[in-house]
């Protein structure tokens, strides 16, 4: 049986301001492990603002940000082991990065270009899941499905604090428990479901207060707080891994820049809130913790958001040399064994392409 | 060859391949302690384990989705929906994931899903224990769809599509599980998707159908032979649809009526009938012609007799095509 712990009220949190309150440490963790957080963060960070200007350069299509959910992303990942599987919903397009996925890859996707659908055994990550929830289920899955073949992955599976109205997050939350999938369901509260705030998606008191209904411990921690995630993502894997089944994380946040490249966030957002919370946003957080533990100089600092500029510029600079595909690649990889009338088909589009019509 | 019925076809097909496959699974409500509601699980749980015949929770979307993560760990999960209309939950999982996943990673990833339902009317049990769910299966992209109407098909084709590396529904005739017995080959016996049957050669008309309406439509070629001699073709698969053995059987016969229990607005047969529009105008006699369920909720179960298609509505159709 699961143990069932009750939500904590307060945010689990490690990182101090600085001032009033104190900075506290992860066990375990050595120098190196905190300039690699760092680094990924970076990666994201510098991966999302670059995006942004592509989309407005026109080089992208619409583009879901995610600006100040580096912490969460990265923290989470960093706890993970590389045979662990990442399912991603669209918010964390870029996971990839933290796995040596080339920047390209993730920046073709954007651009409705074949070369973005990765091959998900290449990395353990998921194909980009865009319906909201759909994606707990397949997670919950494939642990139990690792548990049944008693290797030692487990799964983490992102979503956002609206996915938690889903049924998918029902049916997949308690799939898993029943199953003992090793999974961890990390949720992204980000406050904001496009423009329904999460206190029109609930009445509970914290959507981690949902997981005692499974039978799994829940748990919530600061999501601007990467020390914090990485802590209480690395508990709930070594739960997994011990045979204890799924966890529940709320990372807690707030969503500081629109939805998406297509949202207008100032019909309904508190915009003196997002100032605020734009301030206090997580890499600059990270970056004081770093620097007052002495581990981060302006020269490393530099250095890593240069090697992170870089593989973007590399990244679009592949994107966009990436041959136009083939139009009939719009019959590839349907099905294994094709339909009969993709022959007719395709001869139709190749007569077209050739001004045969 | 021995005698069975068509759900002890099926149980003997899962049997034979959850022993060749170690990958093989099944999964569903009720499937395992119980051996389904219709039995078509039975036995599976004591010889093979609860790993491999898991009774899940009451979740069919669940169902559906964690069967994709299944795959994603090497696994060839076999999904029982336990009644037709009970399937419609797991929609959402099937046509934004289960027939896209394959595409989504570029082929790199094979989802070799079966889904299995017992499905259509004439058993007067409750509501939405009756429809005939074909055409948003058919529809989906990525998915095939196969429905036997015999013992040897129910064993050949589930065979097929559990062997099959995309994911194909699998629509069982309810009504005739235990009402109709069939020699089955024993052992392995595969039908491959995509190939129609000749269920009855004839030179006047062809009644073309699947399911259950195959027998409807053996009746009806009976009772017409004084004044003309039916061709019944029994499709096996929708999709693939076997498009040769329709447009052989148009070019003998030039006459089609088609057959089908669902509703009839963007049912399967009309996508028959396009083809035949298409392709066969030139050997068609006249019209073709639909016989099938109409545009509203199965009905009550006292008054179901007046939806179902009958041999009477089959040969009607046929006399209208021969005097056409």
């Amino acid at each position: 049986m699961a143990q069932v712990i009750p939500a904590e009220g307060d945010l689990r949190r490690v990182i101090g301001d600085g001032e009033s309150v104190e900075d506290g440490e992860v066990e375990g963790l050595t120098d190196h492990d905190l300039i690699e957080l760092y680094r990924g963060m970076v990666q994201l960070r510098t991966y999302d603002e670059r995006s942004l200007v592509y989309h407005r350069q026109g080089r992208i299509g619409t583009y879901a940000i995610f600006w100040n959910h580096e912490a969460m992303q990265a923290g989470a990942a960093y706890a993970l082991d590389r045979e662990d599987w990442i399912f991603p919903s669209y918010r964390e397009s870029a996971i990839g990065l933290l796995r040596e996925m080339p920047a390209s890859t993730i920046l073709s996707w954007w651009r409705g270009h074949p070369a973005g659908w990765w091959n998900p055994l290449e990395f353990n990550v998921a194909s980009i899941c865009v319906p909201i929830a759909t994606q707990i289920p397949h997670a919950a899955g494939l642990a139990w499905g690792k548990r049944l073949r008693r290797e030692r992955s487990c799964a983490l599976v992102f979503f956002g604090d609206g996915a938690t109205s889903e049924g998918a997050f029902h049916e997949g939350a308690n799939f898993a428990a029943v199953m003992r999938a090793p999974l961890i369901l990390f949720c992204n509260n980000n406050y904001w479901a496009i423009s329904t705030p999460v206190t029109e998606q609930t009445r509970a008191d914290s959507l981690a207060a949902k997981a005692a209904g499974y039978g799994m411990p829940g748990v919530r921690v600061d999501g601007l707080d990467v020390l914090a995630v990485y802590e209480a993502t690395r508990d709930a894997l070594a739960r997994a891994r011990d045979g204890d089944g799924p966890t529940f994380i709320e990372a807690v946040s707030y969503r500081a820049a629109p939805h998406a490249t297509a949202d207008d966030p100032r019909a309904y957002i508190d915009e003196e809130r997002v100032e605020e919370e734009r301030r206090r946003e997580c890499l600059g957080r990270y970056e004081g913790y770093l620097r007052r533990a002495g581990l981060l100089t302006d020269e490393m600092s530099v250095s890593i958001r240069g090697e992170a500029e870089e593989r973007m510029r590399e990244g679009i600079r592949a994107a966009e040399a990436e041959p136009d595909p083939d139009p009939t690649l719009v019959f590839e990889y349907a099905y294994a064994e094709g339909l009969p009338s993709f022959a007719d088909d395709l001869a139709e589009i190749r007569a077209l392409e050739h001004g045969d019509g | 060859m021995a005698e069975r019925t068509l759900v002890e076809a099926i149980n003997e097909c899962l049997h034979a391949e959850l022993e060749r496959d170690g990958d093989v699974l099944v999964m569903g409500e009720d499937v395992g302690r119980a051996g389904g509601v219709f039995r078509a699980t039975a036995g599976l749980r004591d010889r093979f384990g609860p790993d491999r015949c898991v009774d899940t929770p009451l979740a069919e979307a669940g169902i559906m989705g964690t069967a994709v993560g299944l795959c994603m760990a090497g696994f060839r999960p076999v999904c029982e929906m336990q009644y037709d209309a009970f399937s419609y939950p797991s929609l959402d999982q099937l046509i934004t994931h289960v027939g896209r996943y394959r595409w989504r990673t570029r082929g790199a990833m094979e989802f070799p899903i079966t889904v299995r339902m017992p499905y259509g009317g004439g058993v007067r049990a409750p509501e939405l224990h009756e429809d005939s769910p074909e055409a948003y299966y058919a529809h989906t992209p990525g998915v095939k769809v196969a429905i036997p109407s015999t013992p040897a098909d129910a064993k050949g084709l589930l065979a097929a599509a559990i062997r099959s590396a995309d994911p194909v529904v699998v629509l069982e005739p309810k009504l005739h599980y235990r009402t109709l017995r069939g020699e089955v080959p024993t052992g392995e016996h595969v039908v491959p998707l995509g190939k129609a049957r000749v269920a009855r050669a004839g030179d006047d008309v062809t009644l073309v159908a699947y399911g259950s309406m195959v027998h409807v439509c053996l009746a009806a070629a009976e009772a017409l032979t004084p004044e003309g001699s039916a061709e019944v073709l029994d499709m096996r698969t929708l999709k693939p649809l076997d498009e040769e053995a329709l447009l052989t059987s148009a070019a003998k016969t030039g006459r089609v009526v088609v057959v089908q229990e669902a509703p009839r607005f963007a049912g399967v047969g009309a996508e028959i009938a396009a083809v035949l529009a298409e392709k066969a105008i030139l050997d068609l006699q006249g019209p073709v012609l639909r016989v099938t369920g109409f545009d509203v909720p199965f009905p009550y179960w006292k008054i179901e007799e007046a939806y179902l298609p009958s041999a009477d509505r089959v040969l009607r159709a046929a006399r209208r095509l021969l005097e056409f």
